[in-house]
């Protein structure tokens, strides 16, 4: 017989669990849920926009009755646990009925907090927490004129704003002098404040509220300075507080939460807590985002596969009132040992406040413009050093090099029909659609159903923004670091590190012991593990080809209608009239469909079926042609101009230059592409400013460029340094591509790595510790040895046939 | 049915995690082998844009297309939600080392030609 688990709590964050176990192992439990509230799960933190009319109930709705059903999940709503047997493993319901259990979870949340005033039991005083709140609000607007909401909280702003919609005249009591002074510094509270009182709504702080009045039904509110407010309505969002009733009346480890370890159990080892109502590492959370990442982890210790820790969240709020952005995180107000950092304008209605501590951002708050909160918020979780961008932090995201989005991230303001991921055509009313349609609450989400930003990635922010404006702030954000796949919970660095300090020289021996979800990965872990392994121990012969991506398996790019592309490599650009002709009578035997001149000064030649592909190889080997990996995560092109061979301007030999480096470094495999160039003058006519690593010959000698790209997102490369010889450029180019292999993670290209880490940090690696350089530029030429050998030679004459070959031909 | 089984090879003719094609002029098969030498054909074309799952990386017992990355299950061919579309499986059998691959593909599955 399976395995009894039953949760105490039919909201978010135990149903979030459930799915999670749902995910990892359907089979692990008979699951039986208790809810007091008579509807399915629902998205409580949308409560405000359904107050406000913007939505109903029905689109917040996350799973119906028919999704209990499905899942084989006994759902017994409308009824209360009043009391658990932990020694006979059972539970008490409010009915009388008795359920066993073998393993139990509680999600019983959090419950409002009533001020304990004179009156607070008056008809029409009420809290703000659940459907039936918004219920009697919407109820009393359409009889009531008046209404009092006490306490200037996110909460409370949401409610007034939301009865504002509703047509009442609402007045705001809030006890200290500026709203929402969680989330908000005192210039943003004021803005804030002046925006809600142009839409009509009355504040008043400080107010500290002595009594409620009226016979039966609320009349009136006194405040403790003798100011009288007339109202027929009062709603109490002064604060939550864990739901810890039936735990501390069964005798579970209280304090202010329910208390529970890294792995979300609380002291009863049978008994695991998720969401509000626990108390963990002392804090306690009334958002949403920290339910995912413990539903995360607790599901995971429920089906046994116990990995992964909750080391507790960091979180970001929204105010969700239609029209007013406010963002913030973190420690937005600082202390003796942190900066400002200001930005404001006052007539836009933008600010913009970063705190700044050890070259980190530790807080944001933002008001008026928010679209790059969640970059800020980036920045902080991955506490990257803001050294290098700090002049232009405060003006967003935008500023740093990015013309492929610009102003257009903006996102509030898209048309429906605007287009958000050029790569699959997904336009901004696609995914507000699906997200609604479908309750979409992640990015991976998201991405599933919509395929929105799932290929070239450029338009994750873009998504993710309208993630949040779509479901609300506090939607759930990625953990603090990313695993590499949902094969493990690894990071990138940390398999990294695993395989290099255990000497794991294969993919099996990687996954065998950082024990691995899945039985042999998935087609995004594998080339990324295959690359590592490879990266590290390039002479352990460990290249698993069944894990690369088809391309770097059949040394050809495959075409949307599954024929192949054929790139020769031309040095430096250059070629000769042997290579045109062999080209040219190459394109004549297999009737090659097009050939096209690449911006990689090349030539390529497309339409070629698998077959063919070995022999035109061969042909092409015969006039000393060699495979130009267009096709792989490796050194493609160096870029040249003639330089001053044939150039007026040209100040060095810098198509000798890009020869010597193509020859240095082709076959070499990367963590995404890699291109070079170099130009024989600062007019830079082979545009070796975006490229990986670039080249820019002067009079005195040669300037270095990384971390350029052109393609998704232009980026100007950064300048690393000036050196005076040949010699030189190339150490340094070796020592930039091996420290790029070794730190880098796949599938990053150089631009988002060096953001990563920083300019200064790859400068102190490579350009200030001469040694270092060295030793990167040594291991860099070691690992040549073993990638410097033509692969279409080796196929040409035989190599790897099945790759080509059908295995049986049918009537043929 | 058991008229039509055709030979195609040997198990060890295809990589494993890997697939070999069975050219038609009516559309290529794809026979594919699983790491613990479970054996699947599927007819050569993605339910999305056609691409040529044989190309694929195979792991546990799905492929993901090379063209945009669905993932379709090699007992079924239905890709994995929330994609939705199927390609046509047919019967395969290994007696001893040798497959057999019968050309009349399962019931289920529109995309047969």
């Amino acid at each position: 017989m399976k395995e009894r688990l039953i949760v105490i709590g039919n909201g978010m964050a135990g149903m979030r669990t459930v799915e999670e176990i749902l995910k990892l192992d359907a089979e692990a439990y008979d699951i039986t849920v208790f809810g007091s509230e008579p509807y399915g799960n629902y998205n409580r933190i949308m409560l405000s926009p359904v107050l406000a009319g913007d939505k109903t109930i029905d689109e917040i709705m996350i799973n119906d009755e028919q999704w209990y059903v499905d899942n084989d999940i006994t759902l017994h709503k409308g009824k209360t646990i009043v009391d658990i047997d932990r020694k006979a493993r059972k539970v008490i319901v409010d009915d009388g009925s008795e359920h066993d259990y073998d393993r139990l979870l509680m999600a019983t949340g959090s419950n409002p907090f009533m001020i304990p005033l004179p009156g607070h039991d008056l008809e029409g005083v009420i809290a703000f927490r659940d459907i039936h709140d918004v219920d009697t609000m919407i109820d009393a607007s359409k009889n009531y004129k008046h209404a009092v909401v006490i306490g200037g909280g996110l909460l409370g702003l949401e409610a007034a704003n939301g009865l504002m919609q509703q047509g009442m005249k609402v007045t705001v009591l809030h006890l200290v002098d500026t709203l929402m002074e969680r989330q908000m510094d005192s210039v943003a509270g004021k803005m804030l404040r002046k925006s809600l009182e142009e839409r009509g709504m009355e504040i008043l702080m400080p107010a500290s509220t002595k009594e409620i009045a009226g016979k039966d039904r609320v009349e009136k509110v006194i405040l403790e300075d003798g100011r009288e407010i007339d109202t027929d309505l009062v709603v109490m969002a002064v604060g939550i507080r864990p739901n810890i009733e039936l735990a501390s009346k069964v005798g579970i480890h209280c304090e202010r939460g329910v208390v529970v370890n890294d792995t979300m159990q609380t002291f009863d080892p049978r008994i695991y807590a998720v969401g509000e109502c626990v108390q963990h590492r002392g804090e306690t959370y009334g958002l949403v985002a920290p339910l995912f990442e413990m539903a995360k982890v607790c599901a995971n210790h429920l089906v046994r596969h116990g990995i992964g820790l909750y080391e507790g969240s960091v979180t970001s709020t929204k105010l969700k009132v239609t029209g007013i952005d406010l963002f913030s995180a973190g420690d937005f107000i600082g202390d003796e040992n942190t900066e400002e950092l200001v930005f404001q304008d006052a007539s836009r209605g933008v600010y913009r406040k970063l705190v700044i501590g050890d070259n980190k951002v530790k807080g944001a708050v933002m008001y008026g413009d928010t679209i790059d909160g969640s970059w800020y918020f980036d920045l902080m979780r991955d506490e990257t050093d803001i050294t290098d961008f700090r002049e232009k932090i405060l003006f967003g995201q935008a500023h740093l090099g990015d013309s492929g989005h610009g102003d257009e991230n903006r996102i509030a303001m898209m048309a429906d029909t605007a287009e958000i991921c050029g790569c699959n055509g997904i336009t901004k009313g696609d995914i507000v659609q699906s997200i609604n349609v479908n309750k979409l609450l992640t990015l991976e989400e998201v991405r599933a159903h919509t395929k929105a930003s799932s290929s070239c990635g450029s338009c994750t922010g873009l998504v993710e923004s309208l993630l949040a404006h779509t479901v609300g702030g506090d939607y759930s954000v990625a953990p603090h670091l990313k695993p590499l796949c949902g094969c493990t919970e690894h990071t990138h660095d940390e398999i990294r590190k695993a395989i290099k300090e255990n000497n794991l020289r294969s993919i099996r021996a990687t996954m065998d012991f950082l024990e691995w979800d899945s039985e042999d990965g998935c087609s995004k872990c594998r080339p990324a593990l295959n690359y590592y392994v490879m990266c590290q121990y390039p002479d352990a012969e460990s290249d698993d080809s069944q894990s690369r991506f088809i391309n770097e398996r059949a040394h050809a790019n495959i075409q949307k209608d599954a024929t192949y592309s054929v790139i020769p490599r031309m040095w430096g650009g250059g070629t000769t009239p042997e290579e045109l002709r062999a080209i040219a009578d190459a394109a004549d035997k297999f009737k090659v469909k097009t050939v096209h001149v690449t911006g990689g000064q090349r030539i390529a030649m497309y339409g070629l079926t698998k077959e063919e592909l070995p022999e035109i190889w061969g042909d092409l080997n015969g006039a000393g042609l060699v495979s130009g990996h267009a096709y792989g995560k490796a050194l493609r092109t160096v870029k040249t101009c003639v330089g001053k061979e044939w150039c007026r301007f040209g100040t060095q030999d810098s198509t000798q230059i890009g020869i010597d480096l193509e020859k240095m470094t082709w076959g070499s495999w990367t963590p995404h592409k890699f291109k070079m160039a170099a130009s024989g003058c600062p007019r830079n006519c082979a545009e070796a400013t975006i490229k990986d690593f670039g080249v820019v010959c002067v009079d005195s000698g040669y300037e270095l460029h990384i971390g350029g790209n052109g393609g998704i997102k232009v980026r100007a490369t950064d300048l690393l340094c000036t050196v005076k010889t040949d010699e030189e450029v190339l150490e340094y180019a070796a020592a930039f591509m091996q420290i790029y292999r070794e730190q880098a993670h796949y599938l990053e290209r150089t631009a988002p790595w060096i953001e990563r880490v920083g300019l200064t940090y790859v400068k102190e690696q490579i350009v200030d510790n001469e040694e270092q350089r060295k030793a990167f530029a040594e291991r860099f030429l070691f690992s040549q040895k073993f990638a410097q050998d033509d692969p279409w030679e080796a196929r040409a004459k035989g190599a790897e046939k099945h790759e080509f070959e059908p295995i049986k031909q049918l009537n043929a | 049915m058991s008229e039509d089984w055709i030979e195609v090879g040997a198990l060890s003719d295809i990589p494993k995690m890997g697939a070999r094609v069975v050219s038609r002029d009516t559309g290529d098969i794809a026979v594919f082998r699983t790491a613990d030498d479970e054996i699947f054909a599927l007819r050569d074309s993605c339910p999305h844009k056609g691409g040529p799952l044989s190309q694929g990386i195979v792991h546990g017992k799905k492929v993901a297309c090379p063209l945009h990355d669905w993932k379709i299950n090699l007992d079924s061919g239905v890709a994995v939600a929330p994609d939705e579309g199927c390609s046509a499986s047919y019967p395969v059998k290994l007696e001893g080392e040798t497959i057999f691959l019968s050309l009349t593909p399962n019931e289920g599955c529109p995309n047969k030609d």
